[in-house]
């Protein structure tokens, strides 16, 4: 993270972002290169999904603008180029996986769906449930159709809030391979977390928040990943 | 491309709402309460009640409840696994999520409605079928009046507490200019008197009004979802 | 200064309304425009005016506040909208005191009486969601929305319910192209309104500080339980 780049995957300028008049996120300001994998970090109630939502584009900030490679985050034409994945799985119970992945691929426009489908459903290793209903299948299943979708239209940024968080085994190792997967191709990662080692292992760069600011944002250092704490006790308040 | 938008939401509801029948079975079974009910609050026997005169206020009543509770299902299943923000997090504009939902939701409606129309001629006996394309054309500008509104308000009060009533409550006060046009342009043609001279007035009413408040829901449409 | 100006508006107010007191107790004939105990209408007509007054103030500022994002004009639409329930209830009362006196029912379902209920019904749907969200930036945001379809609603259901029944007295008032009410007695009518306006200026005005400091102790309670 810099603050001159000559293509700047995400900037953030000047975020706030008021419940009434109370500051939620107090003037954020980074920007992330291409390329780098961002651990979002902060306790409980910091801001971090607050400020994940505005970067997605699924809430406005009272000041300040967010932009995807000089883009306004706002725009259609933006969107295309984001993936979210939040709290929930993001999934209609109703429909198949198959038809679940359809609806996604028509929104985001993707060229030859059918065939991206499947691929993803290969990935997730859920090929062979593609017509079941997503209310019939097991949490493992569905937490990996919802990795499927999140990368099926092959968004340039990932937004994930907490994504280790609810997944069991085999879903994390699908989405770690597919991360790592991004990250060779020089996609961009930014995810909010609680699981200090294995966000900090992937991560290229780190941001803390605390009290809706930002009080770290920079390189991933050595000390970091040898001890978790050490991050919020060098920038944190104890 | 925006159409295709609308279109692949409005698929979506249908497809969903198709498999489970939640709304439609309780809005479809309420209907026809409502249409039997009827005939116990009054005698249908009595000839001093001329059915086809309180027709109309008899129909609308039933498809307006019915309304209620299909649309404050419209947003509300989006609730479920966070699917709401999957969607607005996608291209497309909080303007097209709306029309597909309001589109689905208009087919369901309408289709109840056509069934109910059948159902309540027969019950009280109401002759349909001399003026029938124009009450389909009352009941289809009628309902997506309530359509647009109930859309609008189920985006509205999707995050409410008491949402279920809420939106109920909300809603009826601004469907009395359409239900009232639509249940005198009806009782009319019922009674045998066609669209023309005094009606038209009431038809200027409900497409004014569809227009007004379809542009009003585009317009807000976004501020009430995203903010 | 603010202070000043509620003290003047006030005294205004308490000043014209003892004056219209006395011209309708002392001056004013008994009887008149064929209907007895008609005084009742200066308290009446200038409710249902400054009611209406207050909601167009209130699409006003609710837009203002959808433009530029400041609170201020949410207060003051929630103050002026809420002071215009409130004369739109006195208006619904006296209306129905005058009707119990001269047609002998407490209601009737003529169009004024009718569209000023609706009327009230969606104002008192916008206090229920300013109670329902408790987040100050989505109050406002939906509030404001629901005052703007609110009052363009209020103006369809006026003219629709207009065309729907007909049994209240016609326009009297010489600026609405009735045969007006005799010599000098139009006038307290209109200074009534001009009374209750500004009664319902400093209603709003005390509103909308009750209004930022409910805001400045739920941001302080946020920041309390923040970390």
């Amino acid at each position: 993270m810099s603050s001159a780049a000559l293509d700047v995957a995400l900037e953030v300028k000047g975020v706030w972002k008021y419940y009434g008049d109370f500051p939620a996120l107090r003037d954020i300001a980074f920007s992330v290169t291409p390329g780098s994998t961002v651990a979002l970090l902060g306790r409980n109630g910091a801001g971090k999904t607050t400020l994940l939502r505005i970067l997605a584009g699924l809430s406005k900030p009272s000041r300040g603008a967010v932009t995807i490679h000089g883009a306004d985050v706002r725009e259609e034409s933006t969107r295309r180029r984001i993936g979210v994945l939040g709290h929930g799985i993001s999934l209609y119970e109703e429909l198949s996986a198959f038809e679940n992945l359809r609806l996604f691929a028509r929104l985001y426009a993707i060229p030859d769906p059918a065939r991206r489908i499947t691929e993803m459903l290969e990935r997730t290793d859920l090929e062979r449930v593609r017509d079941g209903l997503v209310r019939e299948f097991s949490r493992g299943m569905r937490q990996r159709l919802a990795v499927a979708r999140v990368f099926l239209h092959d968004p340039e940024v990932l937004l994930l809030d907490e994504p280790f968080t609810a997944l069991d085994d085999r879903a994390i190792a699908v989405l770690q391979a597919l991360l790592s997967d991004m990250h060779q191709r020089g996609r961009t990662i930014v995810m909010s977390t609680h699981q200090l080692r294995e966000a900090l292992e992937a991560a290229t760069h780190v941001a803390m928040i605390q009290r809706g600011q930002i009080v770290y944002a920079g390189e991933r250092r050595q000390e970091m990943v040898d001890d978790t704490g050490w991050l919020y006790r060098t920038y944190g308040d104890n | 491309m925006y159409l295709r938008q609308v279109l692949t939401i409005a698929a979506k509801d249908l497809r969903a709402e198709v498999r489970t029948r939640e709304a439609v079975n309780a809005s479809f079974a309420f209907m026809l309460v409502i249409l039997v009910l009827f005939s116990f609050a009054f005698d249908p026997g009595n000839s001093e009640i001329s059915i086809p005169a309180i027709a109309g206020g008899l129909l609308w009543i039933a498809y307006s409840f019915a309304a209620a509770l299909t649309l404050n299902r419209s947003f509300a299943r989006e609730l479920q696994n966070d699917c709401l923000d999957a969607l607005l997090a996608t291209p497309i504009p909080a303007s097209a999520l709306f029309f597909g939902k309001a589109l689905a939701n208009f087919a369901l409606l309408l289709a109840m409605e056509t069934v109910s129309l059948g159902v309540f001629s027969v019950l009280y006996n109401v002759k349909i079928r001399a003026q029938i394309w124009a009450l389909l054309l009352v009941i289809v500008l009628g309902t997506w009046a309530m359509t647009v509104m109930g859309t609008l308000f189920s985006a509205l009060t999707v995050n409410l507490r008491l949402r279920e009533l809420m939106l109920p409550v909300m809603l009826y006060p601004f469907l009395i200019v359409p239900l009232s046009a639509a249940i005198t342009l009806t009782s009319d043609l019922l009674n045998g008197i066609p669209l023309g001279g005094d009606n038209i007035l009431w038809l200027k009413v409900l497409t004014g009004f569809n227009i007004i408040f379809t542009s009003l829901a585009v317009v807000l449409i976004d501020t009430v979802l995203v903010g | 200064m603010r202070e000043r100006i509620q003290y003047l508006l006030l005294t205004v107010s308490a000043g014209l309304l003892f004056w219209s007191l006395y011209r309708i107790a002392f001056v004013l004939p008994l009887e008149a425009i064929n209907v007895g105990a008609y005084q009742i209408l200066y308290l009446h007509v200038p409710s249902f005016f400054s009611a209406f007054t207050g909601f167009f103030l209130g699409l006003g500022a609710s837009a203002m506040y959808l433009k530029t994002g400041n609170f201020k004009y949410d207060s003051f639409a929630a103050g002026v909208n809420e002071v215009a329930l409130m004369f739109a209830t006195a208006g619904l009362a006296s209306g129905s005191i005058w009707a119990r006196y001269a047609w002998g029912v407490w209601w009737a379902w003529d169009h004024r009486l009718t569209s000023m209920l609706v009327c009230w019904l969606v104002y008192v749907g916008y206090l229920l969601l300013r109670k329902s969200v408790e987040e100050p930036t989505q109050r406002a945001q939906l509030s404001a929305v629901l005052s703007i379809i609110g009052c363009i609603n209020v103006a369809f259901v006026y003219k629709s319910i207009e065309w729907y029944r007909n049994l209240h007295p016609s326009p009297v008032l010489s600026f609405r192209g009735g045969g007006g009410m005799g010599p000098g007695m139009e006038a307290p009518l209109l200074w009534n309104w001009l009374a209750f306006v500004c009664l319902g200026i400093v209603i709003a005005m005390v509103r909308m500080q009750e209004g930022e400091v409910s805001r400045e102790i739920d941001a302080l309670r946020r920041q309390a339980h923040s970390y």
